[in-house]
């Protein structure tokens, strides 16, 4: 019955579209995807000198001033100011941090949790895996984004509260995915050899079984920094993730939803730079798949 | 056959009852339940009445059992915001997500199926290309800032769409597409996927052997094995949706479960919340029940296992 209650949880697996996405891209999405990352992550790490205003900054003078390519526009502030006054392109900048450092941490505590689960179930089968698989299930069957939001509305929103909160509920993908890999990989022989050579569990694990899932692992924890990023922006869109004045940028769609009208960039400046980071590392991931495992089944 | 469905069963019914368990403590454990039914600035003899009234002063097992023993029997109890039956809230708001749940579901295998197959026969042509680029584009976007580039659209600039309500068929528009594209490329990589597999068939190589036309081959004998799997995930996604209402519902006004439980969670109206957590989470069980036993009921080696 585990069987088929986790088939169904798999459609995830993005082998197969990742196999197209590679042919599209060719050799190249790797770099695309890396190249992209790599800049907001320097724009992340650089925001404090990049940027040419302080992000918190309000000057209610200069309020919804357009960017540089409307007519209204000028170099002064590049990508404008907001409804109060803070200038937009400082704002965005910073922005990478938040998604970053959300997307990172998030992954870290969610695949912790979730290859654990996975390697202990796939390796001791059984009983043990009887009762993960449970409560993988369980997992599966909460609506992530409205558990989400409940818990940040009785905790209070912070990025702390965000990313614990997704820590601890993300790691369902991670767990199906190292289960399943692990079974595959506990029957092979040099798993069975260093039973034989009387490797103590813990060194066959982490040392034998581990290293040779690290593949399926790195494009899980791709998928899930992305949707960890997108489900914070989401969080925050609807005023239940991190809490102004942090510049979010989904947050910072929030706040302009109100001037969408006659000041459209101010949420299309932010909603681009989150579809090409999630893009960026989609496809990083994508291409690290095709560079591990060039057989296209990792 | 039946001892399949009796496990399967019985897991459901395990997973119902741990969700209703996290669906409990969820709202018990992290709040101050009292003070939230008080209002602020409550005196310390009001909490008091309420604690007692409401039975907030028994310990939490008690108070779990008695409320799961309430919710059997369909008594959600009622919404400290809206003043009513929780019940009868939510089974007002439950159709209203639900077809826009199937809405956003067609929608996806609308636009999803045709792409796939077009990709599969012409594979690696432009069109193959474009569905692809269409589907990386796509889960990219987030889904709200895609809502608002529709509303845009749609209502800002043609005048074609309300922005937001729930009065006719034409606030499900935006909504729909806003809901339903997110899920589009899955199933389009699958359909996809499956007719590439199925066209090096033998049995479509007979076919075309046979001298049918290439179109019957594609459409009578190819895709029907190939949806197979498509339509196995499109129960599952369809739980998947009605989680993800929660943004769209809010973002357009509505009326439905999604925008009940983001008033309910923004009000502490934890009745409300606990009581469209546990259904959409039974709804999801329900499903996957039901996607399992059709599948296994179409592939017998799945019962074995």
């Amino acid at each position: 019955m585990a069987e088929a209650t986790l088939q169904i949880a798999e459609p995830i697996q993005p082998t197969e579209g990742a196999r197209l996405r590679g042919r599209v891209f060719g050799q190249k999405s790797l770099t695309i995807g890396l190249g992209i990352v790599a800049l907001i992550a320097a724009i992340a790490l650089l925001a404090p000198l990049l940027a040419p205003y302080d992000p918190y900054a309000q000057d209610l003078t200069r309020r919804l001033i357009p960017p540089f390519w409307y007519p209204k526009g000028s170099w002064l502030h590049p990508l404008g100011t907001d409804n109060l006054g803070r200038d937009y392109l400082s704002r965005t900048l910073y922005g990478a941090r938040i998604s970053l450092l959300i997307g990172l941490s998030v992954m870290v505590i969610s695949g912790l949790i979730g290859t654990t689960m996975g390697l202990v179930a796939g390796y001791f089968g059984g009983r043990v895996d009887l009762l993960i698989t449970f409560l993988i299930t369980t997992r599966l069957a909460m609506p992530v984004i409205l558990f989400a939001l409940a818990v940040v509305a009785l905790l209070g929103g912070s990025l702390l509260v965000v990313i614990l909160t997704l820590g601890l509920l993300k790691w369902d993908r991670f767990a199906v995915v190292m289960r399943s890999a692990t079974q595959q990989t506990r029957s092979l022989d040099y798993v069975a050899a260093a039973e034989a050579a009387g490797a103590s569990t813990a060194r066959i694990v982490l040392g034998e079984v581990l290293p040779n899932i690290a593949p399926h692992l790195i494009v899980v924890a791709t998928v899930e920094a992305a949707s960890a990023i997108l489900l914070e922006a989401a969080l925050s869109f609807l005023g239940l993730g991190v809490q102004p004045p942090l510049p979010s940028w989904g947050l910072m769609i929030a706040e302009a939803k109100a001037y969408m009208f006659f000041s459209f960039w101010l949420i299309a400046i932010p909603g681009t730079a989150l579809a090409l980071l999630v893009f960026g590392i989609n496809l990083a991931g994508d291409g690290l798949r095709d560079a591990i495992a060039p057989d296209g089944r990792g | 056959m039946f001892a399949f469905i009796a496990k399967r069963l019985g897991l459901a019914l395990l997973v119902a009852l741990a969700v209703s368990m996290v669906a409990f403590a969820l709202v018990r454990l992290s709040g101050d339940v009292a003070s939230a039914i008080a209002g602020e600035g409550a005196r310390a003899e009001d909490l008091e009445l309420v604690r007692r009234t409401y039975g907030l002063d028994r310990p939490l097992i008690v108070q779990y059992l008695d409320w799961l023993w309430r919710t059997l029997q369909g008594d959600f109890g009622s919404s400290l915001y809206f003043k009513t039956d929780v019940i009868g809230l939510v089974i007002d708001k439950f159709p209203t997500t639900l077809l826009l749940g199937i809405l956003s579901l067609l929608f996806a295998l609308l636009i999803s199926i045709p792409l796939g197959v077009a990709a599969a026969v012409y594979q690696n042509s432009w069109i193959d290309r474009l569905a692809l680029a269409l589907a990386v584009v796509g889960q990219a976007l987030p889904n709200f800032f895609f809502a608002l580039l529709l509303i845009m659209l749609f209502s800002i600039q043609l005048r074609w769409l309300p922005v937001s309500g729930s009065g006719s068929w034409a606030h499900f528009v935006m909504p729909t597409i806003a809901l339903g594209y997110y899920i589009a490329p899955a199933f389009m990589r699958l359909t996809r996927a499956g007719m590439v597999e199925v066209l090096s068939a033998d049995y479509i190589r007979t076919a075309r052997a046979k001298g049918l036309p290439g179109r019957s081959v594609v459409f009578k004998h190819a895709l029907r094995n190939a949806v197979v799997p498509v339509v196995a995930l499109a129960a599952v996604q369809l739980g998947f949706l009605l989680g993800g209402s929660v943004v769209i519902e809010t973002i357009f006004a509505l009326d439905g479960l999604g925008y009940l439980a983001y008033q309910s969670i923004t009000h502490k109206d934890f009745p409300v919340t606990q009581a469209v957590v546990m259904l959409l989470s039974v709804f999801y069980v329900l499903l996957t029940l039901a996607a399992d036993i059709a599948n296994a009921w179409l592939d017998p080696r799945i019962r074995v296992a």
